[in-house]
C-alpha cells in the first residue's frame, strides 16, 4: 500500500467529505463520506471516470465548493471554516492549472503569467519583467510573450497556464485534467515537463486526470474514484493486483491490461 | 414538489444576485484601484454609445416635436411645445431610452463577456490567484456605467430637445422664443436632478443584472451549458434589464415627483 507520511507530512487531508448537488427532489451524492490524506512534496494522481467527481475534490480543497459534511484540512487547517479574507490567503499557497488553461483571453502571455504578479505582490514592474521572462525560459517559451492566447497550441496554453500558477511560489499545485485535447506526444512532453518542475521546486502536486496509464509514471500516490468512494494505491501495480471487481474492471478497460483472475474467484469457477 | 424548488431556487438566485450586488459596490473601494480598465470601460459603454444616442435621441425629439405639435394645436397652446418636449425629456425618455439603449449595447456585450469568462474557467482561474473577480472585473464596468450613463442621459436630452427644435420650430413653424422660453419656464432643477438620480439607478440596475447574470451563467436554470447557456443568459439579462428599468422608473416617479 501507500507509504503515507506522518500527520505532519500530510498536506491535504479529507476527511469523512460528501458532497451532493441539485435541489432536494433531484439530488445527486458525488462524494460519499471519503476520507484520504495527500503527502506534502509529493505527486498524488487522483484518478476515475467522468462524472466521479475528480474536479470536485480540487475545488473543496480551493473552498469553491463546500461540503455538505466532514472536514477538507489544508496544512491542518479546515477549508470550509474559512472567512472570505482567510480562504483569499489560503489560496495564495496554491497554483492550479485549468483544464483549459484559463487564460485570459484579452492579455497577452506576458500579461497572463505577470497577473498574479502585480495583484498579488509589490514587485517593481522591472523585478516582474525579469521574473515572468525567466519563467518563460524555464518553461521554453521565449519569444513568445507578445502572442494572444488564441494564438497559441494546445501545449504552449498548457506552458503558459504552468507559468502563470507558479509565479507566487506556490507549496501545492493542482492540475486540473491537464492533458485534456493534446496528442499523445505532447502529453508526454507536458508530463515531463510536470515531472520536471515538481522536483526543481518540490511543491506538493495533485493532479485529476482520466489519462490513464500515462500520469500514473508520475504517480508516489494514486486516489481512484467510483461512484463516491475512494481506494488509495502506492503505483499502477497496486491497481493491477486489487481484488476489489471494480477496480480489476476499471485497471482493465484504462490500463489495457489483461489480468489474472482472483484465487477467489478462480475457486469458483 | 417543482413548486417547492421553484420557489427555493428564485430564493436562492436572489440571494445571490444580491451578495453580487453588495460584493461589486465593496469593490469599488478596495485597492489596487485599475484606473486603467474604468477608463477602457468608459471608452466602451461611453464614447462607445454617443453615435447610437444622438441617432435615437434626435429622432426621439423630432417625433415629440411632432406630436407635441399636433396635440397642442388642438388647445391653441403650440407655445408648450418647447416645455412639454424638454420635460417629457429630461423626466422620462431621456434617462429610460438612453438606459435601454447602452443595455442593448454595452449589457449584453458585458454578460456575455463575463459569462464567457466564468465558463472557460477564467474567473475561477482569478479566484485561485486570490485576486477578488467583483474589484478586478465587475466594479470597473459599474464605475464606468455610473460615470458614463448620467453624461449620455445629459446628452440625449440636449439632442433630443434640439430635435423637438427642428421638427416644431424649423418645420411646423412654432416661434423659436416660445420653443425656449416654455422650457425655460417649465423645467425645474427638481426636474433635473430627477432624471439624474433615474440616470444613476438606472446604470447601477443593467451592469448588476447584465454583469450577475453572466457571473452565474451556470447556475442558471434551464440555461445549459457552454455557448448556448451564455447566449441564452445574455438574451434573459438584456430582457430582466429592460423589464427593471421600466419598473424603476415608475417607482422612482411616484416616490420622487
Amino acid at each position: 500500500m501507500s507509504d503515507l507520511s506522518p500527520a505532519s507530512e500530510t498536506a491535504i487531508e479529507f476527511d469523512q467529505v460528501c458532497k451532493s448537488f441539485g435541489l432536494r427532489s433531484r439530488k445527486h451524492m458525488v462524494l460519499n463520506h471519503i476520507s484520504f490524506s495527500i503527502p506534502r512534496g509529493k505527486t498524488t494522481v487522483i484518478a476515475g471516470g467522468s462524472g466521479q467527481g475528480k474536479s470536485v475534490i480540487l475545488k473543496l480543497i480551493l473552498g469553491l465548493l463546500s461540503p455538505d459534511s466532514g472536514r477538507v484540512l489544508v496544512e491542518g487547517v479546515n477549508v470550509p471554516s474559512l472567512g472570505k479574507r482567510e480562504l483569499r490567503r489560503l489560496r495564495t499557497r496554491f497554483g492550479v492549472l485549468f483544464q483549459g488553461s484559463a487564460l485570459f483571453d484579452s492579455l497577452n502571455v506576458f500579461e497572463n503569467i505577470a497577473l498574479p504578479l502585480r495583484e498579488r505582490t509589490k514587485m517593481s514592474e522591472d523585478e516582474i519583467r525579469e521574473k515572468v521572462l525567466a519563467t518563460l525560459d524555464q518553461l521554453e517559451l521565449t519569444g513568445h510573450d507578445e502572442k494572444y492566447p488564441a494564438q497559441l497550441s494546445g501545449g504552449m496554453k498548457k506552458r503558459v497556464g504552468l507559468a502563470r500558477a507558479l509565479q507566487l511560489e506556490p507549496e501545492i499545485v493542482l492540475f486540473d485534467e491537464p492533458t485534456t485535447g493534446l496528442d499523445p506526444v505532447m502529453t508526454q512532453e507536458i508530463y515531463h515537463l510536470f515531472d520536471r518542475m515538481q522536483k526543481r521546486l518540490g511543491y506538493t502536486a495533485v493532479i485529476v486526470s482520466h489519462d490513464i496509464p500515462g500520469v500514473f509514471d508520475l504517480a508516489d500516490q494514486i486516489i481512484l474514484l467510483n461512484k463516491g468512494e475512494v481506494d488509495v494505491f502506492a503505483d499502477s501495480s497496486e491497481i493491477i493486483h486489487s481484488k476489489k471487481p471494480y477496480i480489476r474492471e476499471f485497471a482493465e478497460m484504462t490500463m489495457g491490461e489483461s489480468l489474472p483472475r482472483p484465487e477467489k474467484e478462480n475457486c469458483l469457477t | 414538489m417543482r413548486l417547492g424548488d421553484t420557489a427555493l431556487y428564485v430564493v436562492s438566485d436572489l440571494g445571490h444576485m444580491g451578495v453580487f450586488l453588495f460584493s461589486a459596490l465593496a469593490g469599488l473601494f478596495r485597492r489596487p484601484f485599475r484606473f486603467g480598465e474604468v477608463v477602457k470601460q468608459l471608452r466602451f459603454i461611453g464614447a462607445g454609445s454617443i453615435v447610437v444616442i444622438f441617432f435615437t435621441a434626435l429622432s426621439s425629439g423630432m417625433v415629440l416635436g411632432l406630436q407635441g405639435y399636433y396635440s397642442l394645436h388642438k388647445f391653441g397652446a403650440e407655445g408648450m411645445l418647447g416645455s412639454a418636449v424638454s420635460l417629457t425629456l429630461i423626466m422620462e425618455l431621456g434617462p429610460i431610452l438612453t438606459a435601454l439603449m447602452v443595455t442593448g449595447r454595452a449589457g449584453s456585450a458585458m454578460c456575455a463577456e463575463i459569462g464567457i469568462m466564468r465558463i472557460s474557467e477564467q474567473i475561477d482561474a482569478l479566484e485561485c490567484m486570490a485576486v477578488d473577480p467583483f474589484r478586478y472585473l465587475i466594479s470597473p464596468k459599474l464605475l464606468a456605467a455610473l460615470i458614463s450613463v448620467p453624461l449620455l442621459t445629459a446628452i440625449f436630452d440636449v439632442v433630443g430637445i434640439f430635435g423637438g427644435y427642428l421638427a416644431g420650430v424649423k418645420l411646423m413653424g412654432v416661434s423659436s422664443g416660445a420653443y425656449f422660453n416654455g422650457m425655460m419656464q417649465s423645467v425645474t432643477n427638481h426636474d433635473i436632478r430627477l432624471g439624474v438620480i433615474k440616470s444613476f439607478v438606472f446604470a447601477l440596475l443593467l451592469v448588476w443584472i447584465c454583469t450577475g447574470r453572466g457571473y452565474f451563467v451556470q447556475q442558471i436554470r434551464g440555461a445549459g451549458f457552454g455557448a448556448e447557456s451564455v447566449s441564452k443568459v445574455t438574451t434573459q439579462a438584456v430582457v430582466f434589464s429592460s423589464i427593471s428599468v421600466l419598473i424603476f422608473d415608475y417607482l422612482l416617479t411616484a416616490v420622487l415627483l
